[in-house]
Formats: structure tokens, C-alpha cells, sequence
């Protein structure tokens, strides 16, 4: 960002109240009626349905509110019942196994397609990133159906490949242990090139002239990645990383469809949780505790980010 | 096409001849191909199985090709389901969502961009700081201040907590300041107003920023699950997403034909405006990532 350039071109600005001829007084009071009205629409929105809800779900998870009748103030006990119901707890552990299977295996599958998209031997670079784009926008839904035919026991075809290569899978959704390496797998394949364009962006960033001095130093392929290109990419590889986990608590869409949460439990997550709870025991003050829980796992997250990001997003608030 | 690759690939024609007789060239294209639609194979098999007729998607061994193509399978689907309704309710809820959104997140994102004022620095941070919070996570509250309302199952329950984002302010901010000063401090010289500045010099100005605003924000809506299931308990407000898996989910059974013909549709608003503008949005998905 040209960010110094920026901030020496707006200081000697000087908004027109003061510019211009008129009186301070009334271009003030003009020129705040103007501001008002340019952030009004968007600022009422988002205090009534980012703000408001925010204060409103706290309040909530102290309750045992379920839409009927009158809340009652029951302390902690929400959150008791979160850490303590064998179901929750379950569904937190599958939260965490989808994270820490999703954020590792679509980081590498959208580093190395973005590492074959940069180099200059590949032709028609152009139309591969846009295909392979193309998943992201799917919906998860959509996208979960297909699987779901794929992956069938009696008439999917990737089954009916691997049996024909030698490779029986059986019924890999009603299986207690394959079903979440299942729902990973759709989730990697929908946001996979994503990931894959954010790469492909902070390898055109790094400097060919590091790469020209590699070589001469004698460095080959696998040394340039290693101490060019890896290094280079850290910013946006801790970027990627907690992006991706991110995303990754709040899976819903294609667990819904593909095992509804099944089997045994196995893939429930905790925002299937929150809508169960929620939207179908309607246990409303629970529900608002474990939505809590997840803003402050995400909150948690996003401060990582925030602080290790510090620099560049005083950089982008300027 | 190839954009990121343009200045690289103009080389003198000799090294070009060359370049195309590299055998190494041709066998790594040959090797990203086979990976490439092997990714592919689920929109491949979406769009295949759509034409099949019913006795050839159930049958075993299944084929990729349908033998004898067939319009059967969406015919199926529209009487399965009340499903140009949800196609309709689908473009009013993302385009409702996009229209509205453009507008105020354009308007606050000017005045953060320009209107210089006490505490607009803290205000942009608040907003940047909301961006956190997952919308799963206040989903509860939202949903009871929608139905205080009276407003599930209807559009402006869809719309009107979408109708602004933190994401698309912050977005545009940043293209905004992008702009040149001059560009609209000679026009405030003149005496035009602040909301001309905006109408007739940025916001023409910021046309491939709220292109791929709109988009993204699109694409997100129409796609999204969760949304829609949470405020639609009508069957007949329900969007494209959200009624496929009434046939799919939890005790669904429906014909697997029959599925990737709504599919297909679900899929082909998004496909055609993303072959339109993909070599500008992809591009801008990655800078936004990395600001």
C-alpha cells in the first residue's frame, strides 16, 4: 500500500467548511448532517443486527430462555451444561478433529497447485486457475450432493474406481470412522482454490531477483522452495492458516446434507449444535452459551491474526 | 486469460518457438490437465447425471456419460419441488441482499474514505473489529429480533440483516482512498456537494470494486444454507439452497437425477457470471486476502 503517500496527500485537506467562504458554524453543523446521513443506513444495520445481537446472545446465555414465557436469570448454568453434557463435548472434539484434519490438507493442496500455477513451463496457466476457481463458487450444499452420488457404496462412481482399483471403501458416510474425513474432504475440495488464488498472489510478490541469486548460489528446486520461497510466503501462509481455521469451526452446510451429523454423532459440530439446540429443542439460553463459546474461540482466532498482522493492519486502517 | 502470467509470456518470437517445442511444457500441461479434471469431477458428474435418464443413474456399473441424453430429470424437478418459486426466491434474497448492501456499505465506506471526522479512525476500526464476529454466532438473537417483527418468511427477514457488512465497508474503503484526491477536491472547490462527489465522480470511478463487491456478495447469499433454513419455515420462501436439501437432508430421498438437475440450476447463475468476470474477481479475491 502506498500508505506514506496517502497520509502526506491528506493532511493539508481541508474539509470545505472551512475551505470555502462560508461561516464555520453553519458548514459544520451542514457538514455533520452530511456525515450522518452518508453512515446512517449501514451503521443502523449493523448495530441492530451485529451489535445488538452480540449484547443481546450474552444476556441470553445467562437465561433459560426457549421462547415461551418469561426468561429466568440462571447464572452459569448454561455453560455448566455446555462443558458438561458428554453430546457438546463430543461435538467441540469433532470441531477441533475437522480443523486440524481441513487446515493442513487444503493449505497443501492450494500451495502446490499454486506452485505449479506460477511456473513458467505450464501453459494456459490462465484457464487452469480459473477451473480450478471454479469449486469455490459452489455451494457446500451443492457441492455435497455430488459427492454423496460419487461416494454412494452401490452406484457412486468414485466407489465403483477404487473397487475397480482394488480399493473397497464400503459406505463411507455411515462409517463412524471415515464419515468426518468425508466431509473434510468436500470441504477442501469447495474452498481449496480459494486458498490456491491467495497463494498464487503472494508468490507473484516475491522478488524474482531472490530466485536469480539461488541459482547462482547453486540452490536447486527443492532449496529455492525452502529458503525462498517458504520463508518469503510466511505472512501469507499464517494468513491462509488461521483463515482457514476459522472457517473451519463454523462448519455446517455440507455435514447437514451428507450425514446430517451421523453416524453416532461422529460428525456433529458445534454450529450444527447451536442450530439443533437453538433452532429445534429451541433451548434458546444454551444455545446463545455455545454461540458464545464460538465467538470467543473465533474472537481468540482472529487476535492471533490481529497481533501477528499488527503492522500491516495499521498499515490498511491509515 | 492468463493475466498474472501477461507480462511474462510476451517474449521475441524465437524464444516463444522454443518454448512451445519444450517437451518438458507439454507433459507438465499434460499432468495439470489429468489434475485439474479430476477436481473437476463433481461439477463434471453434476452436469452429467443431470441428462441421465433414471434407469441409466441407477445402474451398476455406472458410466460417466449418460448413454441417451434426457431433459426428463428437470422436468422432475420442477414438480418435485415448487422450484421456479425457489429460483425466483433465490434472486430476490441474493439480489436483494447485493442491491441493498452495495448501496449503504458505498455510503459509510465514503464517508470513512473522505469525509474526514472525529473518530472515523475508531469507527473503522469497530467496523474491521465486527468482521470477527461469525454470523453463526448471533444467529439466536437475530432470529428473535426477526420474528419480533413478524418478519420470518418473509424477504425483509432475509434481506434487512444483510442489508449492510462490515466486510463490503472495510472493502470499499480501501478502494476509495485508492482514488485520487484531486480527483474529487476540485469538484468540492467548485461548491458540489458531498452526495454529487459520490454519485458522479466516485462511485464511477469504483465501478470494478463494486463489481466484484456485488459478486462475492451474490454468490455468498445464493449459496448460503444456514440463512435461509434458519428464516424460512415455509416451504415456498425458502431459495434454491435450502429447498434442494428438504429433498437431500435428514430423511430425504429423492432421485439422484433428479438432484443434479436442481443442482445444475443452482450452480448456472453463478457459473455464467463467474465466466464473465473471473479473471477481475479472482484477482481481486486474492488482494482482498491479503490486505
Amino acid at each position: 500500500m502506498t500508505t506514506q503517500q496517502q497520509l502526506q496527500r491528506r493532511r493539508p485537506y481541508r474539509p470545505p467548511g472551512q475551505l470555502g467562504g462560508r461561516t464555520p458554524l453553519n458548514g459544520t453543523f451542514k457538514r455533520r448532517a452530511t456525515i450522518v446521513g452518508f453512515l446512517a443506513p449501514a451503521l443502523i444495520v449493523l448495530a441492530a443486527f451485529v451489535g445488538w445481537p452480540m449484547i443481546s446472545a450474552l444476556q441470553l446465555s445467562f437465561t433459560d430462555a426457549s421462547g415461551f414465557g418469561t426468561p429466568r436469570f440462571v447464572g452459569f448454568d448454561n455453560y455448566v451444561r455446555i462443558f458438561t453434557n458428554p453430546n457438546i463435548v463430543r461435538a467441540m472434539g469433532n470441531t477441533a478433529l475437522y480443523a486440524v484434519l481441513f487446515t493442513p490438507v487444503a493449505i497443501i493442496v492450494a500451495l502446490v497447485l499454486a506452485l505449479m500455477l506460477n511456473s513458467d513451463r505450464l501453459p494456459f496457466r490462465g484457464f487452469f486457475r480459473s477451473s480450478l476457481f471454479l469449486p469455490f463458487i459452489v455451494s457446500l450444499a451443492v457441492a455435497a450432493f455430488a459427492w454423496s452420488y460419487l461416494l454412494d457404496p452401490q452406484i457412486g462412481l468414485l466407489n465403483y474406481w477404487l473397487q475397480t482399483a482394488g480399493i473397497r471403501i464400503g459406505n463411507v458416510l455411515q462409517d463412524p470412522v471415515l464419515a468426518m474425513p468425508t466431509v473434510v474432504l468436500v470441504a477442501v475440495w469447495k474452498s481449496f482454490g480459494f486458498y490456491m488464488v491467495i497463494f498464487l498472489a503472494g508468490l507473484q510478490d516475491i522478488p524474482k531477483s531472490l530466485y536469480e541469486a539461488a541459482q547462482l548460489d547453486g540452490a536447486n528446486g527443492w532449496k529455492r522452495f525452502v529458503h525462498v520461497t517458504f520463508p518469503m510466503l510466511s505472512n501469507t501462509m499464517t494468513f491462509v492458516v488461521i483463515v482457514a481455521l476459522i472457517a473451519a469451526l463454523q462448519a455446517f452446510d455440507q455435514i447437514y446434507v451428507l450425514t446430517g451429523g451421523g453416524p453416532y454423532r461422529s460428525t456433529e459440530t458445534i454450529v450444527m449444535q447451536i442450530y439443533q439446540s437453538g433452532f429445534k429443542d429451541l433451548d434458546l439460553g444454551f444455545a446463545s452459551a455455545l454461540s458464545y463459546v464460538l465467538l470467543i474461540v473465533t474472537l481468540l482466532l482472529s487476535l492471533v491474526q490481529f497481533l501477528f498482522f499488527g503492522r500491516r493492519g495499521e498499515d490498511t486502517t491509515s | 486469460m492468463t493475466a498474472l502470467t501477461q507480462p511474462r509470456t510476451i517474449p521475441a518470437t524465437n524464444t516463444r518457438s522454443k518454448r512451445t517445442r519444450d517437451p518438458v511444457r507439454w507433459l507438465y500441461f499434460a499432468a495439470f490437465l489429468v489434475v485439474t479434471v479430476a477436481l473437476m469431477l463433481p461439477v463434471i458428474i453434476i452436469v452429467l447425471t443431470a441428462f441421465k435418464p433414471a434407469s441409466e443413474v441407477n445402474a451398476f456399473p455406472p458410466s460417466l456419460f449418460p448413454h441417451q441424453w434426457t431433459f426428463a430429470n428437470f422436468k422432475a424437478i420442477f414438480s418435485a419441488l415448487p422450484f421456479g418459486r425457489l429460483i425466483a426466491n433465490s434472486f430476490g434474497f441474493a439480489g436483494g441482499v447485493t442491491l441493498f448492501a452495495l448501496m449503504f456499505d458505498s455510503l459509510a465506506a465514503y464517508a470513512l474514505a473522505r469525509l474526514d471526522f472525529r473518530g472515523s479512525k475508531i469507527l473503522l476500526i469497530v467496523i474491521i473489529a465486527s468482521l470477527m464476529i461469525p454470523f453463526q454466532a448471533t444467529l439466536i438473537p437475530i432470529y428473535k429480533i426477526v420474528s419480533d417483527l413478524g418478519w420470518v418468511n418473509t424477504f425483509a427477514g432475509l434481506i434487512a440483516p444483510r442489508a449492510a457488512d462490515a466486510f463490503g465497508i472495510f472493502f470499499l474503503r480501501q478502494f476509495f482512498i485508492s482514488l485520487p484526491r484531486d480527483l474529487d477536491n476540485a469538484a468540492r472547490i467548485d461548491g458540489a456537494s458531498e452526495w454529487r462527489i459520490f454519485r458522479s465522480i466516485i462511485l464511477p470511478n469504483a465501478v470494478p470494486a463494486l463489481m466484484t463487491l456485488g459478486i462475492f456478495t451474490f454468490v455468498n447469499n445464493w449459496n448460503d444454507l444456514l440463512w435461509p433454513l434458519v428464516f424460512t419455515t415455509d416451504q415456498k420462501m425458502g431459495t434454491i439452497t435450502s429447498g434442494l436439501t428438504l429433498l437431500t437432508g435428514p430423511g430425504g430421498i429423492i432421485p439422484q437425477g433428479i438432484m443434479m438437475a436442481g443442482a445444475l440450476i443452482a450452480i448456472l447463475p453463478l457459473a455464467i457470471m463467474f465466466l464473465l468476470v473471473q479473471r477481475r474477481f479472482i484477482e481481486s479475491v486474492a488482494s482482498t486476502g491479503l490486505k
